[in-house]
This record gives C-alpha cells, sequence and structure tokens, in this order.
C-alpha cells in the first residue's frame, strides 16, 4: 500500500509541471503588461522597459519557466508585484480560510446528502422519493452564486439574522457554507441514491435476504459499503470544483482565501501569484484525488489485490521447496 | 417420509415490468415430503427459480406480485407470516443455493465473513465461535479453512459455488432450496457436491428441491419430479412413475433431448419451437403449439390435472385417469 501510495505520488511530478506550463503560457498569452500596472500611466516608457528587464519579463518563455520551477523547488514562491510582500506567507494566512470554506460545505454535504440519498433510494415510487428528487434538481442545476445571493437577501437583508459578508465571526461562515454546500448536498444525494438502488438490484443482495438477515443490515452492511465507492469518486471530484466554486464564494461574501487572492493576482497580471496560487490549488485537488484512490483501494479489495502484492501463497511456497528439493 | 413439509397450493406470480405483464407462474401446486428430494425441471424461463423464491418471499419487492396461493412450511402459511418471522426461517430453516455463483457472493467482504454472518444471525453464540464452524462448513465444502480470509474474486467459479453452498448449509437447513447448485461446476466437482447433499439429507433428514436441467441427475438424486413448462406444472410424481411412464407430451419430449448413451442415436432431438411469450399465453393448452398431438380442444381449452397413477398427476387433455 504504501509502495502504492508512493508511486502515485511520484506520479504527481509530471501533472505539476504540465500545469505549471499551462499557467506560464497562459499567461504569456494574455494581453496586459505587469510592468505598466505597477508603475502606473504615469511613468515613462524608458521606466517600464527598465522594470520588465529587472523582473525578467523580457527573457524567452523557457527562461522563464525554468526559473519558475527552480525557484519553487527551492521553496521560493516569489513575491507579489502588488504588495511587495512573499506570495508564501500571504498564501499561508489565506489558505485556511479557503480550506475551511471548502471542507466546511464538503462535510455539510455529505453529512446531509448521504442520509438523504439513502432515503429516497429506500422509499422508490413514493412521493418522498419523488419530492426530495426534484428539489435536488432545482439543487443541481442552480448555479451556487445565485443561492449565494438569494440567502445575502432573504437572511442578511430582510430577516437581518446573519452578517452579509466578512468572517469575523463563526455565524458569518453560515451563509457561505450554504451556499457552496446546496448544490454538492443535492449532487451527492442524488449519485448516493442511484448508486444505492442498482446495488440493492445485485444477486448478493439478494443472498443477503436469503440469510434471514435484518432489512437494516442488508442496507448498511452490504448495499451502502458497495454503493460508497462510486459516491466517494463524486467526491472527489466535487471537492475539486469546489475549490473553483469557492472564488466566487470569497468575492461574494469577503472572504479573504485563496480565491480572493488569485482574483486580485489575475486583475493586477501579478503573475507571481498567479503561478504559485494555482500551483497550489491543484496540488491539493491531485492530492485529494489521490486519497480518493487510496480510499477506494482501502474499501475494494479487488482494487487493493491490484496494488498490494500479494503474500506468497502457501502453496507456491510448498511448490518452490519442492522444486528446490528437486534440484538437489 | 409421511407428512408434508412444504406444501405449495394454487401460487401465481406476476412480473410487471413498465409495460408487461409477465405471468411467470400460474396457480401451481406442489408438496415435498420431509426428506423428499423434489427435482424441478424444465426449460429456462419455466418460472423455476420463481417458484423457489417465493417460497423464501425473496422476490424483488417491485417488479414481482404474488397474486394468490399458499406456501404451508410445516404448518405456517409462510405468506402470512410477518417479516420478522419471516427473517428467523431464511436461511436458518429454509436456505436456498442461489443459481449464478459468480454474482451472488459480494465482492467486498471475506467469504469467511459471508458464511459465519448466516451463522451467527441464527445461533445465540460469540462471533469467533462462528468463525470457527464457517470454517469447518469451508473444510466441508473441501475448501481448506486458511481461506477464510479472502474475497470472492481470489476464488475460481466453482469454488464460489461451494462457498454458497456452505452458506446455505451453515444451518442445517430443513428444507434446501437448491437452484442450479451443479450447473458451474465440472463433472468431479458435481458429483462431489451431490454427494455433499446426499449426506446432508440422511445425516439431518433435510428436504430438497432441486431445481436442473439434468435429467441424468434426477434420476439418481431425487424421489420425485415436477415438470414445469411455462409457468404451471405439467406433470408430477415420482421419480419412478415419471421416468417409466412419462404423461405429458412435454416429458416425453424433454426425455427424448436426453442423450442415451445406449441408443443408436446420438444427436440430441430437442424440441421443436419456443416456449410461449410469458406476456402473452395461449388460452388453451401452453404447450399446444410444440406438441405433435395438439388437437382444437387442446387449443381452446386448459387441461385439468389428471391422476394417471397414485401421486402421479398430469396435465394434459389426452391423459388417461388411473382405473
Ligand atoms: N425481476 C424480474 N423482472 C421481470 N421478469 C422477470 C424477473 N425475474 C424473472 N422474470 C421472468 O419470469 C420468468 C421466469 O423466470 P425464472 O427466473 O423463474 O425462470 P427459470 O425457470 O429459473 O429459468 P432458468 O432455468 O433460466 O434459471 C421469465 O420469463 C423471466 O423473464
Ligand atoms: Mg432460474
Amino acid at each position: 500500500m504504501l509502495r502504492y501510495i508512493g508511486k502515485r505520488l511520484l506520479m504527481l511530478i509530471p501533472v505539476l509541471l504540465g500545469i505549471s506550463l499551462v499557467v506560464i503560457i497562459l499567461i504569456d498569452i494574455t494581453p496586459g503588461d505587469p510592468a505598466r500596472m505597477m508603475l502606473g500611466t504615469q511613468a515613462t516608457e524608458e521606466q517600464v522597459e527598465q522594470l520588465r528587464e529587472d523582473l525578467g519579463l523580457n527573457d524567452p518563455i523557457y527562461v522563464r519557466y525554468g526559473r519558475f520551477l527552480w525557484n519553487t523547488i527551492n521553496g521560493d514562491f516569489g513575491t507579489s508585484l502588488m504588495t511587495k510582500r512573499p506570495v508564501a506567507d500571504e498564501m499561508l494566512l489565506r489558505l485556511p480560510y479557503t480550506l475551511l470554506l471548502v471542507s466546511l460545505s464538503l462535510v455539510m454535504s455529505v453529512i446531509i446528502g448521504i442520509p438523504i440519498g439513502i432515503y429516497a433510494a429506500t422509499h422508490q415510487h413514493t412521493w418522498r422519493d419523488s419530492g426530495v428528487m426534484f428539489l435536488s434538481m432545482i439543487c443541481v442545476s442552480v448555479p451556487s452564486f445565485v443561492f449565494a445571493l438569494l440567502l445575502i437577501r432573504l437572511f442578511g437583508v430582510k430577516l437581518q439574522w446573519l452578517p452579509l459578508s466578512g468572517v469575523e465571526s463563526w455565524r458569518g461562515w453560515i451563509l457561505p457554507c450554504v451556499a457552496m454546500g446546496l448544490g454538492l448536498t443535492a449532487l451527492i444525494a442524488r449519485q448516493m441514491r442511484s448508486d444505492l438502488l442498482e446495488i440493492i438490484r445485485q444477486d448478493y443482495i439478494t443472498t443477503a435476504r436469503a440469510k434471514g438477515l435484518s432489512e437494516g443490515k442488508v442496507i448498511y452492511r452490504h448495499s451502502l459499503k458497495n454503493a460508497a465507492i462510486p459516491v466517494i469518486m463524486v467526491i472527489g471530484g466535487v471537492f475539486g470544483s469546489s475549490l473553483g466554486g469557492s472564488l466566487i464564494a470569497e468575492q461574494i461574501y469577503s472572504i479573504p482565501g485563496m480565491g480572493d487572492y488569485i482574483m486580485k493576482g489575475l486583475s493586477n497580471r501579478d503573475y507571481p501569484v498567479i503561478q504559485s496560487g494555482i500551483l497550489v490549488i491543484s496540488s491539493m485537488f491531485a492530492l485529494v484525488i489521490l486519497l480518493v484512490d487510496v480510499i477506494f483501494a482501502l474499501v475494494d479489495p479487488r482494487i487493493r489485490s491490484q496494488y498490494v502484492s500479494k503474500k506468497r501463497g502457501r502453496m507456491s511456497k510448498i511448490a518452490k521447496e519442492t522444486e528446490e528439493i528437486q534440484a538437489v | 417420509m409421511e407428512e408434508n413439509l412444504l406444501e405449495i397450493r394454487d401460487l401465481a406470480v406476476e412480473y410487471h415490468t413498465d409495460d408487461d405483464v409477465i405471468y411467470a407462474v400460474n396457480n401451481i401446486d406442489l408438496t415435498v415430503k420431509k426428506g423428499e428430494t423434489l427435482g424441478l425441471v424444465g426449460e429456462t424461463g419455466a418460472g423455476k427459480t420463481t417458484i423457489a423464491k417465493s417460497i423464501l418471499r425473496i422476490l424483488p419487492p417491485l417488479q414481482a406480485k404474488l397474486m394468490s396461493g399458499e406456501i404451508i412450511f410445516d404448518g405456517q402459511d409462510v405468506l402470512k407470516l410477518s417479516e420478522k418471522e419471516m427473517r428467523k426461517i431464511r436461511g436458518n430453516r429454509i436456505a436456498m443455493i442461489f443459481q449464478d455463483p459468480m454474482t451472488a457472493l459480494n465482492p467486498i467482504e471475506t467469504v469467511g465473513y459471508q458464511i459465519a454472518e448466516a451463522i451467527k444471525q441464527h445461533n445465540k453464540i460469540h462471533r469467533s465461535e462462528a468463525d470457527k464452524r464457517a470454517c469447518d462448513m469451508l473444510e466441508m465444502v473441501g475448501i481448506p479453512m486458511d481461506r477464510f480470509d479472502e474475497y470472492p474474486h481470489q476464488f475460481s467459479g466453482g469454488m464460489k459455488q461451494r462457498v454458497v453452498i456452505a452458506m446455505a448449509l451453515a444451518c442445517n437447513p430443513g428444507l434446501l432450496l437448491a437452484d442450479e447448485p451443479t450447473t458451474a461446476l465440472d463433472v468431479t466437482i458435481q458429483a462431489q457436491v451431490l454427494d455433499m447433499m446426499r449426506s446432508l439429507r440422511t445425516r439431518l433428514d433435510t428436504s430438497v428441491i432441486l431445481i436442473t436441467h439434468d435429467l441424468g441427475v434426477v434420476a439418481d438424486f431425487c424421489d420425485s419430479v415436477a415438470v414445469t413448462y411455462a409457468g404451471e406444472i405439467v406433470e408430477r410424481g415420482t421419480a419412478r412413475h415419471v421416468f417409466k411412464s412419462p404423461g405429458h407430451p412435454y416429458t416425453l419430449g424433454l426425455f427424448g433431448s436426453l442423450p442415451r448413451l445406449n441408443s443408436t442415436e446420438r444427436r440430441l432431438s430437442p424440441i421443436k419451437g419456443l416456449m410461449p411469450d410469458p406476456t402473452d399465453l395461449p388460452k388453451g393448452c401452453r404447450f399446444c403449439d410444440r406438441c405433435p398431438e395438439a388437437s382444437e380442444q387442446c387449443r381452446e381449452a386448459p387441461p385439468a390435472g389428471v391422476e394417471t397413477e397414485p401421486g402421479h398427476i398430469v396435465k394434459c387433455h389426452l391423459a388417461k385417469g388411473a382405473g
């Protein structure tokens, strides 16, 4: 298992190399001159040119790419052009906000979505199931920023129960988490329902019933674990998309997280911020996908057996010994 | 061998799909005595598995509809029992060996766990004791017990079939529903499995309903035979009676499709035609379209059961009652 994880971690390296290359190219082809942005419209052409030279912006793209890689490997994420603060320090301050937002909304959607999915599946063909599925359809289809705005209107402006924005107190976290979590909850509930319905039709569930197990045991012991496998996959993917989704939520609710940082970096052409920010977010996504695969292997022995070097069966050992004896 | 352990009366089961009703089992009667082995034979789709699942009440709840009937097991109508009482019977007093061993086991639980689970469910014993008994069951079906902790995908088809058998026999059931237990096995293993079931029968006086396509197995393993066709039982009686004087043209046809070693004709002569569509059964005799001796009467009215010999019932207009 450890060897498998190590192998997967090694495989991350080319992925991250690829991502950083794409980011560099994208920054290169987007219009807008960072040096000009820094100095403002008053500055002369010479001053701008001088700054470009100082920043190394005039170097060919492969040189810049190489420099970026080298610095990153040495733990230097650069300095923000705008604030002149080290990007690494700033990210360390901001990352917790984003991680908290994403994990809170994800935990919420898992805790609520999975029971809802089970409930719907075990009440198939009743109005309860149809009702739940109808609601979830709406939650999946409406973009999360629409929810964010609606929630602000309702709870912030009309009822004035919760703050409009800012996360100085824990109450400020409620709206952004709910706004981000609604769609995820619905997505997870739908996935759970369809997987469970698929599993319940399997022969081994009939076998479990034929043993005299209670319906609870049939569902929890035999169906849920099997149905969980695709759900975990969806949760992993959802984590990635909510890293993106937090970008918008952070803007709407003024949360000083990574999304906010990258957005500011983008509008200022603050390329060290963009490069390192995206690299960090992508690495986190890649790590989550790895985590999902590890959980997969833990849950499903069929997958596990592909990775774990099987302990040599006794039979083959005996066979080998007899061979050796014969050789002597 | 006197009292009836199982008595099925007038059982009818339909499957409702989105736009069709499949008449899978149509008003069948069947009895199994204590210690008796009944062979249930018939073509694919005749409704054999459906009959077995009805007895355990494990038909797919959404599609299957039980239209009528009584299933008296040991004096009680299982169809009238509560779900809780039924659970005490399932796996304990009536157990089933499922047809397809490839899909009958949960892929993510160890085989040992799956056997021990059934034992633990019906006996008030400690987990380790249940595990120990499950190991014994594995050994009994010829699987070394150090494979207890392995998963179904590490087993061959035949070994899975044995695990399924071990699971069914784990609680010493009074009635065993064996749905083609030997189809997935090669001939030598087949014989071993049948021997195993035979010893269980003599040891515990277990009654068996053996579903099979193999008339050879029926001939040397079963006390009585029931021939199913399109959801009906067209002929039933003791194995001796049915083999010696088959009364239904379908049974005759089945016997005709048996390769006989001593006959000069080596080719199978399967019955011509197909079983009628179970969503649209003919109103007369179900077999009339394939029957070489069908008459106008056969097309018009369904035949009633005729007792040609004591306990030998044939559902055919041409059958003649005894005496
Ligand atoms: N879950 C289901 N939904 C709809 N129809 C079904 C279902 N299960 C079985 N049937 C139909 O009921 C009929 C009887 O099926 P059954 O499985 O009892 O046949 P069988 O005699 O066991 O056949 P085989 O020898 O192939 O196992 C068939 O026409 C089949 O298509
Ligand atoms: Mg069948």
